[in-house]
């Protein structure tokens, strides 16, 4: 988090100060180490392993917050009696179905309740996108109107509590130490800190990024961290939670508000071609019985009046037609293979890199050569915009700018203090920036490019009667413009965003208002009251010291300005903080409703002692002490049901490309990732495949804080350039010896990708560890460089495969494995010769079964 | 240890010779303690002082590349990658849970041998600066006068009657002044005396994220260093001190003064740096001893030599 969030990181060393405790876990000794009163250096790729670890030793050692668990999670709730672990099945689920290649979570269902067919539910059905409706249908696999059977005991074999203790029994120490390399001890001390900070007077906090996600397991990663949190009760208050370290260029905005193919603003699924014909259909699919997903309606409906206005109407299902539909994996790795085989005919690349920042870049150049037309909006020409006469391919005389048909358009974009806006950050938190100054000459802001270039289409299509235009022309696409640009006003967008009553074009203020009868706009739900009162509220700067520690008037939070999601948690179940230390939101008897430090995220009015009627719908559905609002059944699932395409419990398996073989099942590589076999994408073999011996060393990659992700926007600057100026491999000392690699000379690190260089960093903070009796060495890798700007380099991508989690499609970028050789590598042919020496070695070895 | 005698060369009092214009003495105090080694610093001070990028290096220095300040370098952070005993948390911290673990037997009930010989690891990062001493030699030794000492008690270089001569070079025990390349003139830190003259603090100061630059009257930052080193060493780290804080150094105390965890050699930091013109007067009491020897023994020679 040094590393990556340095301002953020004053806020952990402000907690240091008031005696807060910082461990790390990494596989390096990173900046943050530094400031940790403990480092654990885990192998990449192993932290399920950890994780589990640690919910081993809270089961064995009856460490769980039992009052919070019992009626906040689903530990009571017992299982159908055909569920099979992987522990009964050497690292499979039951239910797998090896045609389909997918698992029928039909046996994974509570006893007594029947599975509906989301997410997941219809495995590899033709065409459909299965599973991605994970996203916005937490808990739409559960029937309404049953209770499932439980034992508030803990003690039924089939109860989640037993199933758990189960299935991480062999999740010891010593196992730990096997796996992670980490030792025992340490494991017992990180555990027993976490144990001891928690509780009713204390809390423990994760922080995680990418190190986590980057996995074909990272969802089930962050899947551990959250058991261990439900079992230690630290979800819903204070100092606890599980926090996701993000908020570069608003990327959580950029889930929120969605610039991802399968999800629409909110959180709502994308419909799909087949099954979604209209919007009913849609809506019974994805309405959960419980929970405030259960106005999936009412935000859909308003999302779609505030993308077509008066043109969406209750007789054409507010225009819900109109929407794209989803035929399979649109994911961007998908689509750069469809690229690379000549299916797709245009791309707009808009502040991002993919030839530096994405696995496999190769496969990007290549992809983008096969393009018709290539637009580019950036402050330089990055090396994707350039890859038409500045990449590898040219050098090697693979690919010219002669045989590229590629048309390329390069824009010019406006900086950050160019454009006014939002960021929304790591806690949801959205602010607003200031427009500070004008671009200069043609630089636009997206909001200006995206606007205009919709109206000068619509301006085009303004005769059609073609049904295929309809959808463009029926947006609403009138947001007031100012300046001698005609900018448009983005506090427009932002109250369009928020919401508004169709009828007065009032402001909303908050989402409970949304109807699904046509009478409310927002373009998304969870933002709704961002504009409340025809306040920028995510303006808001009262400083620090002039209100509480909560700081609720410093700019706005999704949902309804609440800091800290599920805070119902935070009390007892008659609404008693769990201790006056750790008070955050409790019941007022006498005022009959619920208040607090923060802003309850809770209906304000439900008694702690409310049991819903039956036929109770959506959020009434919800007893008074069900915290996890946004859950069918309100509370916190240990075990998941439905949702996850890999299985209701976290499991280690080995990454794709891996030295060690997983010593706790046969089954090596999680059966669920998603690969892509093909020879611009072949993996390094493992274990005893033919030729696994030529990569027997771990990669890894990361960010340092010098240099912004793909660089584009710090290797061009000679402050930042100066700072690290080189493309460099961080490698033991031991490692070193045993490879002649020598400290501030050259190394070639090669995959079956590609081949790239670096210049050598002997550092004693590369750990060489042991792994079941193997001795395994770990290269660190930043992924900074390319081939343009004021310092330049070869990219750690070249290196990487595309291999993804089957429920995010995010990349394995953290783990996987190479070798390294002393010594600058060849130019031109030569190094395409020098992978095919590589690749000699492992015949037609293109991945693990 | 009793400061040593030095010889105080007599230089206009900067109080005084300011008068009703004399403002508190200000100063950095960097509690190295506390660097996370992000270097905002660095970039702050080019930006707002338009130094020059230097040359692209990789010095294989652990993640110094800047090297070492100089006329294109105001702020440098250092990165010492260390072997320490292991136990990130001192054995007799308080409310350790470390400890705690320990003692709750956790690991005999396991049958689990706790590894606790061998050697952990630390990495030092410390932001450098000009030291801005009280007995500053840069100062002393330059013959335009282009380095004064301001009415804040900082000391700054003026460009405009800077001639390169290139005097204050050697004089700074630091190491901290350089000319310029292609420019000639000397250039360093001037503790952005065009920032804090109007209510604002040194830029690396605001840049800095966990406050490790700490800007403000000295003495006051003395007060909040020795407080904070001493709580240090009552957790545990005792090796931590002060460096340039005490006016009975050799430079009379730095107006930048430090908060280190080690050593200062071990920073690249002179142990025991001494204002350069300190003994002049003895030298010239001495030359001008020796030269009177040298007279009165040739006077002798020829007073007594017959005709």
């Amino acid at each position: 988090m040094a590393e990556n969030h340095p301002v953020g990181f004053q806020w952990v060393m402000e907690a240091k100060e008031r005696g807060a405790k910082l461990i790390h876990v990494d596989p390096r000794f990173t900046r943050t180490s530094a400031m940790a009163d403990l480092h654990v250096p885990i192998r990449a790729g192993s932290d399920i392993a950890f994780l589990g670890g640690i919910v081993n030793y809270i089961l064995e050692n009856g460490r769980e917050f039992r009052d919070y668990v019992v009626p906040y999670t689903n530990a009571a709730v017992i299982v159908n009696e055909d569920f099979a672990d992987t522990e009964d099945l050497d690292g499979m689920f039951s239910g797998w179905d090896p045609e389909a290649g997918a698992y029928d979570p039909a046996s994974w269902q509570y006893e007594g309740m029947t599975s509906k067919s989301a997410s997941g539910g219809r495995p590899g059905a033709g065409g459909r996108a299965g599973g991605e409706a994970s996203h916005g249908a937490h808990g739409a696999g559960l029937s309404s109107g049953q209770s499932p059977s439980t034992d508030p005991t803990l003690e039924h074999p089939r109860c989640v509590f037993q199933l758990l203790k189960r299935h991480f029994a062999r999740y010891t120490p010593e196992m730990v130490e096997r796996i992670c390399g980490v030792p025992a001890d340490q494991l017992i001390e990180v555990a027993e800190s976490m144990c001891l900070n928690s509780g009713r007077e204390r809390t423990t906090a994760f922080a995680y990024a990418v190190g986590w996600t980057q996995h074909t397991v990272g969802a089930q990663y962050i899947r551990t961290a959250a058991i261990i949190q439900l079992l230690l009760g630290n979800m819903g208050r204070m100092g606890g939670g599980i926090l996701a370290l993000r908020g570069h260029a608003s990327i959580q905005g950029s889930t929120d508000i969605p610039t991802l193919y399968n999800l629409l603003p909110g959180y709502l699924p994308m419909p799909q071609a087949e099954g979604h014909e209209n919007l009913d259909a849609y809506i019974a699919e994805h309405r959960p019985p419980g929970g405030f997903w259960g106005n999936t309606s009412a935000y859909m409906v308003s999302l779609l009046k505030a993308w077509f206005g008066d043109a969406a109407t209750e007789e054409n299902d507010y225009c819900f037609g109109h929407l794209p539909r989803l035929t399979g994996d649109h994911s961007h790795y998908a689509t750069s293979f469809e690229m690379r085989d000549g299916k797709v005919d245009g791309y707009f690349v808009m502040g991002q890199n993919p030839v530096v920042g994405t696995a496999n870049s190769k496969l990007h150049r290549l992809a983008l050569a096969e393009l018709k037309w290539l637009v580019v909006r950036e402050f330089n020409e990055t090396e994707t915009a350039a890859f038409w006469y500045d990449s590898p391919e040219i050098d090697s005389g693979e690919n010219s700018p002669e045989t590229i048909g590629t048309e390329v358009f390069f824009m010019p974009a406006a900086a950050h203090t160019e454009k006014g806006g939002t960021f929304t950050n790591t806690q949801r938190l959205l602010q607003w920036h200031h427009k500070a100054i004008e671009p200069k000459d043609d630089c636009r802001s997206e909001l200006w490019f995206m606007y205009h270039l919709g109206r000068r289409i619509r301006e085009k299509l303004a005769d059609s009667q073609d049904p295929r235009d309809l959808p463009v022309l029926d947006l609403t696409w009138d947001y007031p413009v100012e300046g001698p640009r005609d900018e448009p006003d983005a506090e427009a967008v932002l109250k369009e965003i928020s919401g508004y009553g169709v009828a007065d074009r009032g402001a909303l203020s908050s989402y409970m208002e949304l109807r699904d009868d046509g009478s409310t706009a927002s373009g998304c739900w969870i933002y709704c009251g961002a504009y409340a009162d025809e306040v920028n509220q995510t303006a808001r700067r009262k400083p620090g010291q002039d209100q509480t520690w909560v700081a609720p008037e410093w700019a706005w939070a999704w949902p309804l300005n609440r800091r800290i999601l599920y805070n119902r948690a935070s009390a007892d179940p008659e609404g008693r903080p769990w201790s006056e230390r750790k008070r955050l939101v409790w019941w007022d008897e006498e005022a009959e409703r619920w208040t607090g430090h923060d802003i309850p995220d809770f209906e304000a009015t439900k008694r702690p002692d409310y049991v819903p009627p039956d036929g109770a719908k959506a959020q009434d559905a919800l007893r008074g002490d069900d915290p996890f609002i946004m859950q069918a059944d309100g509370v916190g699932w240990l075990f998941v049901p439905s949702g996850l395409k890999d299985g209701p419990l976290p499991t280690h398996y080995e990454p794709m490309e891996s030295p060690v073989a997983n010593p706790l099942y046969r089954q090596q590589v999680s059966p669920t990732r998603e690969q892509f076999v093909r020879p611009d994408n072949a993996y390094n073999p493992i274990a005893d495949q033919r030729g696994a011996e030529a990569f027997p060393y771990v990669m890894t990659t990361y960010r340092l804080t010098e240099h912004h992700t793909a660089g584009g926007m710090s290797r061009t600057l000679p402050f930042l350039a100066e700072l690290q100026p080189e493309m460099f491999c961080e490698v033991s000392p031991e490692l070193a010896a045993e490879r002649e690699l020598e400290h501030g000379g050259w190394a070639t690190v090669v995959t079956m990708r590609q081949a790239i260089e670096a210049r050598v960093m002997v550092t004693e903070r590369m750990t060489p560890q042991d792994i079941d009796g193997q001795r395994i060495h770990t290269i660190g890798l930043p992924y900074h460089w390319g081939a343009r700007g004021e310092v330049t380099g070869d990219s750690a991508n070249e290196l990487l495969s595309i291999v993804l989690d089957a429920n995010t499609h995010i990349g394995e970028y953290k783990a996987a494995t190479c070798d390294i050789r002393p010594g600058r590598r060849p130019r031109g042919q030569a190094r395409l010769d020098l992978v095919d020496s590589y690749r000699a070695q492992t015949g037609d070895r293109a991945g693990p079964a | 240890m009793s400061a040593p005698e030095v010889t105080v060369i007599d230089t206009p009092a900067w109080a005084g010779s300011y008068g009703d214009e004399v403002k508190p003495r200000v100063g950095f105090f960097t509690d190295t303690s506390i660097c996370i080694g992000c270097k905002a610093c660095e970039v702050a001070c080019k930006e707002w002082n338009h130094v020059p990028a230097t040359e692209y290096e990789f010095t294989g220095h652990s993640y110094d590349n800047t090297g070492d300040l100089g006329s294109d370098t105001w702020r440098h952070v250092a990165f010492v990658e260390q072997r320490v005993p292991v136990g990130g948390v001192a054995e007799g911290a308080p409310d350790s849970f470390v400890a705690e673990a320990h003692r709750q037997e956790i690991l005999q009930r396991s049958g689990i041998e706790a590894e606790r010989d061998g050697e952990g690891l630390r990495w030092l990062m410390a932001s450098d600066v000009c030291k801005h001493c009280t007995h500053a030699a840069c100062l002393e030794v330059c013959p335009t006068g282009a380095l004064f000492r301001t009415e804040f008690g900082t000391v700054v270089v003026q460009q405009d009657v800077c001639n390169g001569c290139g005097y204050c070079v050697p004089a700074c025990p630091f190491g901290v002044l350089d000319r310029r390349e292609g420019d000639g003139r000397v250039w360093k830190c001037t503790l952005c005396y065009d920032r804090i003259g109007d209510g604002l603090e040194p830029a690396c100061a605001q840049a800095c994220p966990t406050n490790s630059i700490q800007f403000g009257e000295h003495d006051e930052l003395r007060a909040r260093a020795r407080e904070r080193v001493d709580r240090l060493q009552a957790d545990g780290l005792a090796e931590a001190r002060l460096y340039g804080e005490d006016p009975g150094d050799g430079v009379g105390g730095a107006g930048a003064f430090f908060l280190l965890l080690d050593e200062p050699e071990v920073y690249g930091l002179p142990p025991d740096p001494v204002d350069t013109t300190r003994d002049l007067g003895e030298m010239w009491k001495a030359a001008g001893l020796a030269a009177g020897a040298i007279a009165a023994g040739a006077l002798a020679v020829f007073a007594g030599s017959s005709r």
